[in-house]
């Protein structure tokens, strides 16, 4: 197994990211923010449903309402799956001239202990369909992630309405 | 939230009303597999129209649903899958394999009565 090398990597994704997420967040105007519990399989269609309401506001087309809807469904049933619980935060924001939805998933889970192993495509611990983090990153603009053995993680997902 | 299943002649229809939990889907698919034996039925329409999302877990439920019916000696047409809900299957790899889809409920019941007439012919193009 080649352990150290992949801790490097991780460490890497680890700070850069963060450096990212705090950059952004003094460009950004949060317009609305909600928080939904994630903690059954109801909450799933919940978050959804509230992400897809929330983002029609911002005019997105029907097709990315439905890219939205189902990259917020894959996070929150992660969180059900891997950490039993957690939130989804979702919020409005403005950057300029272009606004757009942040979805972020939070849980304190067990972590992630090799997060570029958990983004190729194809590799799952779970039983889902092994394309949940590849997946979303997919449906969306941009794709942040933080983790952290035995504290948890937060996955952020952007889309900019066009 | 219960889907209702309607039987009708040899076939079963189930006509998803509104978003459904992942429980609910698990439910639908075993209530479907239970029922295909009770009444006999030859076939099994699944209509998604309203389903605004279809992600990992409802593409895999469904796709099981149509396994464990084929294995019970029927089959399963998916009617209904909207386009966007097609676009973001493929931009999410998500695929019902094996499983046969119609637009709506009419192309579906037009399928099922010639897949089961024509035992063995089930590949055949669309012949109308």
């Amino acid at each position: 197994m080649r352990r150290a090398p992949v801790d490097a990597e991780r460490q890497q994704l680890h700070s850069t990211t963060s450096l990212g997420l705090a950059s952004a967040r003094n460009r950004e105007r949060v317009l609305e923010e909600t928080c939904i519990p994630i903690q059954s399989d109801g909450d799933i269609v919940g978050a959804r449903q509230n992400g897809r309401g929330l983002a029609v506001q911002l005019g997105f087309s029907p097709s990315d309402l439905t890219l939205i809807a189902t990259a917020i469904s894959e996070l929150a049933r992660n969180i059900l799956l891997y950490a039993k619980r957690g939130k989804i935060i979702l919020k409005l924001v403005e950057q300029g001239e272009t606004r757009g939805i942040i979805v972020t998933a939070h849980d304190k889970g067990p972590g992630i202990p090799d997060i570029s192993r958990a983004l190729e495509a194809g590799f799952s611990t779970s039983r889902s369909l092994g394309l949940g983090l590849p997946g979303v990153r997919r449906l969306m603009d941009e794709f942040e992630i933080v983790s952290d053995v035995g504290l948890g993680t937060i996955v952020t997902v952007k889309k900019w309405a066009k | 939230m219960e889907v209702p299943i309607l039987k009708q002649g040899p076939y079963l229809i189930a006509s998803i009303q509104s978003a459904l939990s992942d429980n609910d889907m698990v439910r639908l698919r075993d209530a479907l597999v239970e029922q295909v034996g009770r009444f006999r039925s030859r076939g099994v329409i699944v209509d998604v129209t309203a389903l605004d999302v279809m992600d990992s877990f409802a593409t895999r439920t469904l796709r099981d649903l149509g396994r464990m019916i084929r294995l019970r000696g029927a089959d399963t047409v998916i009617v209904g899958i909207q386009p966007e809900v097609a676009y973001t299957m493929v931009q999410l790899g998500l695929t019902l394999e094996d499983i046969a889809t119609a637009l709506d409920l009419e192309e579906g019941l037009a399928l099922l009565e010639r897949k089961t007439t024509a035992p063995g012919n089930e590949t055949s193009s669309r012949g109308r």
